[in-house]
C-alpha cells in the first residue's frame, strides 16, 4: 500500500470547546491537560473499510427498516442527502455513513430515554449507507421531534440527526449532528453553542432542498460533510483514499 | 487582500450523546430487527495468528465515577504489525472493534490479537499498540488515545518519547493481570489523567 501522506492537522478552533459550563456534562468529561500532538502515523492513516455487501436494501430507509417494510413510521417524511468531501474538496467514495435519531415526537428507542412522548412501534431510529463513487449518500426518514433534556431547568434539543462518518482512515473519524433550517431552538441549545464560531455552527444546519423533494411524497434537506484530508503535492492528485 | 484559499474546513464535531448506541451498536439497546449484527462486533475472526488477549477497563470522569454510556472504537495492526489491505496482512484480522461500557458497571472489554510493532514513515518502529477513540455524552469531540502493553519494549516508541512528564507515559500502558489478560483504565480528567492525542 502506498504512502498517501500525513493527515492535515485538525483545526480545533472550528470544533466545539471541550469544556463548556452551559453543557453541564462536559465539566467532568473534558481533559484538563493539553492534547499530545505529532504528525500522523500509519495507525491514524489507515482505517476500516466496509463493502457495499454490508448494506441491506432497507438500511438507509428509516421509515421502513424497523419492521422490514411491513408498516411505516409516523411523521414528516423527509429525504436527507448530501456529499462527503475531504478538505481538498475531493469526494470521499465508498465510505460508511451511519445516522440515528428520535422519532417524530422526540422519543428515542433506548432504555435510558424516559421521556413520556410515546415510542412509534414502526420506528427504530438508525440507518446506514455507503457513499457512491462521487461521495453521495441519502436517507429516507421522518423528521425527528425536539425533546427536553436534563441540563439547565428548561433545555430542549432542536430537531437533529446524529451522523457518524468513517472516511478512509481512523484519524478521519467524525461524529456530528445536523440541524434543520429555520428551527428557533438552534439558537437556544447549549450543545449547538459549544461551537463558538457561529459560521461553523451554520455549517451543521441543513437547508430545505426542493430540488430533491418528491411531490406528494417527501421533502428534502441537504447536508454535506467534510472530513480531514491529506497533505499532498500536485503530483499526487488522486481521488481520496485511492 | 490576498487570494482566497480553496481548501475546505472539516465539519465541526458534536457530542455523540447518551443514545449513541442506537446508531452504532443497536443491539445494545434492543434494536435487533434492522441489521444482522452490530458493526465491529469483533476485530478478529477464527484463525487469527498471534496471541489472543482480553483487555478490560473503565472510563472515569473527573469525579472518579465510571462512565456507563461511553462507546469506544479500536483500530490496530495484526500480529506482524500490518494493517488490513497491506500486503501480507492476516486476512482474519479486520482490526476494527466497537464496544461499550456496561450499562450497570461501566466495565468494557476488548478481545483481540496482540498487535506487532508498526513501521514508521521514514524508518523505525512504533511499539505494539491499539488506537482507541472514545465518544459519549459530554464529550464534544471524540478523544483519541493509545493502549500499549507493559510486557513489551516501549522505550523506543516515538509517540511515548514525546511525553514530557515521564510519569504520564504510564497512563497509556495496559497492565498484565493474568495469562493473556490486561487492564487499561482511562481517566478523562484530574489525577492520573490519560494522555489524549491530536494527530
Amino acid at each position: 500500500m502506498q504512502d498517501l501522506g500525513p493527515l492535515i492537522p485538525r483545526n480545533r478552533a472550528i470544533h466545539p470547546v471541550p469544556h463548556d459550563p452551559d453543557y453541564k456534562t462536559t465539566l467532568t468529561r473534558s481533559p484538563r491537560l493539553p492534547l499530545l500532538s505529532m504528525e500522523s502515523t500509519p495507525s491514524e492513516e489507515t482505517g476500516p473499510r466496509f463493502g457495499h455487501s454490508l448494506i441491506g436494501p432497507l438500511d438507509n430507509n428509516l421509515i421502513a427498516n424497523f419492521t422490514g417494510g411491513e408498516s411505516l413510521a409516523v411523521g414528516e417524511r423527509i429525504l436527507v442527502h448530501g456529499r462527503v468531501l475531504d478538505e481538498n474538496a475531493r469526494p470521499v467514495p465508498n465510505t460508511l455513513v451511519e445516522i440515528w435519531q428520535a422519532n417524530a415526537g422526540g422519543r428515542y428507542r433506548h432504555v435510558k430515554d424516559t421521556y413520556f412522548a410515546p415510542l412509534d412501534p414502526n420506528f427504530g431510529g438508525c440507518g446506514r449507507t455507503i457513499t457512491d463513487e462521487n461521495g453521495y449518500y441519502e436517507f429516507l426518514t421522518i423528521r425527528p421531534g425536539a425533546y427536553p433534556w436534563p441540563n439547565r431547568a428548561n433545555d430542549w434539543r432542536p430537531m437533529h440527526i446524529h451522523y457518524s462518518v468513517f472516511g478512509h482512515s481512523f484519524g478521519q473519524r467524525l461524529i456530528t449532528q445536523s440541524y434543520f433550517e429555520g428551527d428557533p431552538l438552534i439558537d437556544l441549545c447549549p450543545i449547538a453553542a459549544t461551537i463558538k464560531d457561529r459560521s461553523q455552527l451554520d455549517r451543521l444546519v441543513a437547508p430545505l432542498d426542493f430540488s430533491k423533494s418528491r411531490p406528494h411524497d417527501f421533502l428534502a434537506y441537504k447536508f454535506d460533510i467534510v472530513l480531514r484530508g491529506r497533505r499532498q503535492t500536485m503530483f499526487e492528485n488522486k481521488p481520496e483514499g485511492m | 487582500m490576498v487570494q482566497k484559499l480553496d481548501t475546505l474546513q472539516e465539519t465541526p464535531s458534536q457530542t455523540a450523546g447518551p443514545y449513541v448506541h442506537i446508531g452504532c451498536m443497536p443491539s445494545f439497546t434492543g434494536i435487533t430487527s434492522i441489521y444482522p449484527q452490530d458493526l465491529g462486533a469483533s476485530p478478529i475472526s477464527d484463525g487469527a495468528k498471534g496471541e489472543i488477549v482480553t483487555i478490560r477497563g473503565e472510563v472515569y470522569d473527573g469525579t472518579g465515577w465510571a462512565f456507563r454510556d461511553a462507546m469506544l472504537e479500536s483500530w490496530q495492526a495484526d500480529a506482524n504489525g500490518l494493517f488490513p489491505e497491506q500486503e501480507g496482512a492476516d486476512p482474519n484480522v479486520s482490526g476494527f472493534a466497537r464496544f461499550a461500557a456496561d450499562k450497570e458497571t461501566g466495565v468494557w472489554e476488548l478481545r483481540t490479537v496482540k498487535p506487532g510493532p508498526v513501521p514508521m514513515r521514514g524508518g523505525g518502529y512504533q511499539a505494539p499498540h491499539i488506537s482507541l477513540w472514545i465518544v459519549a455524552r459530554g464529550i464534544n469531540i471524540g478523544l483519541n488515545t493509545r493502549l500499549y502493553f507493559d510486557d513489551e519494549d516501549n522505550w523506543d516508541d516515538p509517540l511515548l518519547a514525546r511525553i514530557e512528564q515521564r510519569p504520564r507515559v504510564d497512563t497509556l500502558i495496559a497492565t498484565k493481570i493474568g495469562e493473556s489478560e490486561y487492564r487499561f483504565d482511562i481517566r478523562l480528567q484530574g489525577e492520573g489523567e490519560t494522555v489524549f492525542l491530536d494527530l
